[in-house]
């Protein structure tokens, strides 16, 4: 294998976005028919570096070989016609349009007329050469993720891709259906294609990688075979460290924080979104909430923040009926609020890191007095949050847009636990973040719940749920399923629940909300 | 009976559907590839002017017809620039444009027209008559002698609609529309796209506009269009950025306007209808399809977002 000229080979590749160096003199070698685990903490130079290689970036110096030739990449036409294709981290798709069109889009083949049988025809006989399952005729807005992401691995190999870059392919997948891909994956490889992956998941590089290159910081920390390597030896090549177990759980819980009782609500499209919840959360509790996304798990969220009104059903936090209340009547109650979508929800990019940690006290003092904001105060709490959450760059004038997702996230919790809360509805809190960020959350939710706050964990992570949570709750078509208590809940048990198998209970514990 | 849906009320229908129509298939094609083009109100008044001009100068229907595309074109074109080139607000460089050619075909009308108004010899656009249809009770009152350009709208409507759902090309120029960071990375020309998209919908809006001078009206008075534009631009949106649709919505607007003129002096239980009222029918409709209170309409995903690849 040595002797075989490799499929990729990146030598001295370095880029810079003004003042910050994101890559430094890296190599990337990848051999024909391998799967390559690319992985790095969040900012690491991951995306710059595969960008680099599909030509959306150019770099400042270095040379990328292709099958041993020097290949000048001024695009993605130029790396399509390399036979390099990527699968973007946000999924590069056109909602309206059906699966077979997104899948041709661009290179229709076929007259001007749009010749949608032929098309669809097409398509199918690509899915089945490579085992993979999608409607060519449905809509992209229709499916679920995973389906979309299948779509994104047709585009590329419609296109004849030999090389198949994966950025991240697995943060927005339910367990099911990270097993589906990696499937897919393993039969790319039995098709003689070429796969780089990049992922934060350990568990994920040793399941399907053959080699690893490790980034940190722009630069390469490691090049390793997948069989000789452990996870440990990645994570400290990847962290610089070696990483904290997580505290063992202890301690009893208080009186009942939120008490959710007969709740129905309808989803966006109308449908009911949630059919009658019953689920109860105690102080210095962490109730973890399962379930394969989409079956209710935010809408739930919503309604307790009362960013969504229920058609039924009573909210209770510690006593008080919050049903109908606004979000920051219900904030003002104690109840924090860590969003799904940072990005959309949790923050306003364009704004200072010491602006978003005050939204939503930018009314009260002393950040501001008689109607006016003053930048002052907002700018030496900004400071002290940033120091307190670890924020880095610990500037609290710079732009959040700026930051990596991490590090944006570290905002969030910043402005959410900042203010002692009695209850915290946490959805999906580490999705898209390096393990040292994880861990980082993790280690801030639980001192929280050793304060004695309640949470409310949404998390579509098994290993999170499992981890944190003291109970865990299994939604499914907006109901809930079982409350488990932590130690019954193993792996096989919850994946049954979250498929919607409720025999999968057990005899010992019931449904009982609290 | 008749002053609800006779032949005469029909047939006015039609006539003020159609500049309002044409103006909704170029919002059409604009926004659905991704650019808020306000200035088709502009477009079409440069349309109407030009066409007469050229119609005085040349004396020759397609050489006028031609003149007045060819404006719309132009004054698409400076939009174009702005938005897609250097990403300007769509909506101020829309509105300058609307006001300089306001002030350019009021101007040029002033200097040349003034004191003889616009030469009643100049070729006009001919109506299609409909022999067979003489004695059909209303239909032929309706359609039996309507301007060509009638006929050409809805061939273009229908043109249209098989362009943007059953050709390649409409499939790209809608998925630039939609999600134009996804057409570019799988090669499609997001800028050149546009840029085509914009030029036609000045194009279809300064016919428009020709419709209303050479064929209407036989002359060019200022600011003859009267917000047609804008009101072609509700239409698009109550039409869901469909050429059909947006016909039929034309359709809605122009029914409205019809009846203002037919009602007018109806008495009702004796009192006088009242006319005034009604002539705001358009207005409310059109204020009621954009504020999305008639069906759930979606616009373009990536409508009036300027688009920067991201190749450095
Ligand atoms: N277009 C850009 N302009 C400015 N800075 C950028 C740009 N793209 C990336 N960066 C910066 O370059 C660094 C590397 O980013 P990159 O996206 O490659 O990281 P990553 O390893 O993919 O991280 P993640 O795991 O969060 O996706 C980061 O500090 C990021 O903020
Ligand atoms: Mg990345």
């Amino acid at each position: 294998m040595a002797l075989e000229t490799p499929i990729v080979e990146m030598r001295g590749i370095s880029k810079r976005f003004g003042e910050l160096q994101a890559l430094a003199d890296v190599d990337l070698t990848v051999h024909r028919g391998d799967i390559h685990a690319l992985v790095g903490e969040n900012g690491a130079g991951k995306t710059t570096l595969m960008n680099i290689l599909y030509g959306l970036y150019r770099a400042d110096a270095g040379t990328t070989r292709i099958r041993g030739n020097e290949a000048r990449i001024a695009g993605p036409r130029d790396a399509i016609h390399l036979g390099i294709g990527m699968i973007h981290q946000h999924f590069m798709l056109v909602p309206p349009l059906t699966v077979a069109e997104n899948v041709v889009l661009g290179d229709e083949r076929g007259g001007p007329l749009l010749d949608r049988r032929g098309i669809e025809a097409r398509v199918s006989e690509l899915e089945a050469r490579f085992g993979i399952r999608a409607d060519p005729s449905a809509k992209i807005e229709d499916v679920p993720f995973g389906v979309q992401q299948r779509v994104e691995i047709l585009k590329v190999l419609y296109r004849g891709s030999e090389i198949l870059i994966f950025d991240e392919p697995t943060a927005v997948l339910t367990p099911q259906e990270v097993d589906d891909l990696f499937q897919i994956v393993r039969t790319l490889r039995g098709e003689g294609k070429t796969v780089i992956l990049i992922t934060h998941k350990l568990r994920e590089v040793m399941a399907v990688s053959d080699h690893v290159t490790v980034l940190r910081e722009g630069r390469n920390a490691a090049q390793l075979v997948t069989t000789r390597t452990t996870p440990a030896q990645i994570a400290v090549a990847m962290v610089g460290r070696e990483l904290r177990e997580i505290a063992a759980r202890s301690g009893t819980p208080g009186d009942v924080v939120l008490e959710v009782s007969g709740l129905t609500a309808p989803s966006d499209r109308g449908g009911p979104a949630l059919k009658g919840i019953d689920l109860g959360v105690r102080a210095g509790e962490i109730v973890g909430l399962a379930g394969v996304g989409g079956n209710g798990q935010s809408e739930l969220a919503q309604c307790i923040l009362g960013l969504r009104d229920a058609s039924a059903g009573v909210i209770r936090v510690g006593g008080v009926d919050v049903a109908h209340d606004d979000p920051h009547r219900t904030r003002r109650r104690g109840v924090a609020y860590v969003p799904e979508d940072r990005r959309v929800e949790g923050l306003v990019l364009p704004f200072s890191v010491a602006e978003n940690f005050i939204l939503g006290k930018q009314d009260r003092a002393p950040y501001a007095r008689r109607g006016i904001l003053r930048a002052d105060a907002i700018r030496r709490e900004g400071a002290r949050l940033a120091t307190e959450f670890d924020v880095r760059p610990a500037d609290p004038d710079i732009e959040v847009g700026s930051l990596s997702g991490g590090n944006q996230q570290k905002v969030v919790l910043g402005r959410e636990l900042s203010e002692s809360p009695k209850l915290i509805v946490a959805n999906q809190p580490t999705r898209g973040l390096d393990i040292a960020a994880t861990e980082y959350v993790h280690e801030r939710l639980l001192d929280q719940r050793s304060r004695g706050c309640a949470i409310l964990l949404i998390s579509s992570e098994l290993d999170e749920i499992r981890d944190l949570s003291d109970r865990i709750a299994v939604m499914f078509e907006g109901r809930i399923l079982a409350v488990l208590p932590a130690s019954e809940a193993t792996e096989d048990r919850l994946g049954l629940l979250m498929a919607g198998h409720v025999e999968a209970v057990g005899e010992r514990s019931g449904t009982s909300p609290a | 009976m008749d002053v609800l849906i006779g032949a005469g009320v029909l047939a006015a229908t039609i006539r003020l559907a159609t500049p309002v129509a044409l103006a909704a298939l170029g919002g059409v094609v604009t926004e659905r590839s991704g650019v808020v083009n306000i200035a088709l109100e502009g477009c079409m008044l440069v349309g109407a002017f030009f066409g007469v001009f050229a119609a005085d100068r040349t004396g020759s229907l397609p050489a006028a017809i031609a003149a007045a595309v060819v404006a719309g074109i132009l004054l698409a074109a400076v939009h174009a620039l702005a938005a897609i080139t250097f990403r300007a607000d769509q909506i101020v460089s829309g509105m300058a444009l609307n006001i300089l050619a306001l002030g350019l075909t009021s101007y040029l009308d002033y200097q040349l027209y003034s004191t003889t108004g616009t030469p009643s010899t100049i070729p006009l656009v001919p109506n299609v008559h409909l022999g067979f249809l003489e004695n059909a009770p209303v239909l032929g009152g309706a359609i039996g002698d309507q301007s060509a350009i009638v006929w050409a709208t809805l061939a273009i409507v229908v043109l249209l609609q098989l362009f943007l759902f059953r050709t390649v090309p409409g499939l790209r120029l809608r998925s630039v529309g939609e999600h134009p960071r996804a057409a570019d990375t799988l090669g499609i020309d997001v800028r050149r796209t546009r840029y085509w998209a914009v030029l036609a919908s000045g194009a279809l809006a300064a016919l428009g506009g020709v419709y209303l001078s050479l064929s209407v009206a036989g002359s060019f008075s200022d600011n003859m269009t009267n917000g047609r534009g804008f009101i072609g631009l509700a239409a698009m949106i109550f039409g869901r950025w469909t050429p059909v649709g947006a016909l039929g919505a034309a359709l809605v607007f122009g029914y409205g306007d019809a009846l203002s003129v037919s009602l007018q002096g109806v008495k009702v239980a004796g009192v006088e209808f009242p006319v005034q009222l009604l002539s705001t029918i358009p207005y409310l409709l059109t204020v009621l399809a954009v504020a999305g209170f008639v069906g759930r309409s979606r616009m373009p995903a990536a409508d009036g977002q300027p688009y920067e690849s991201e190749g450095h």
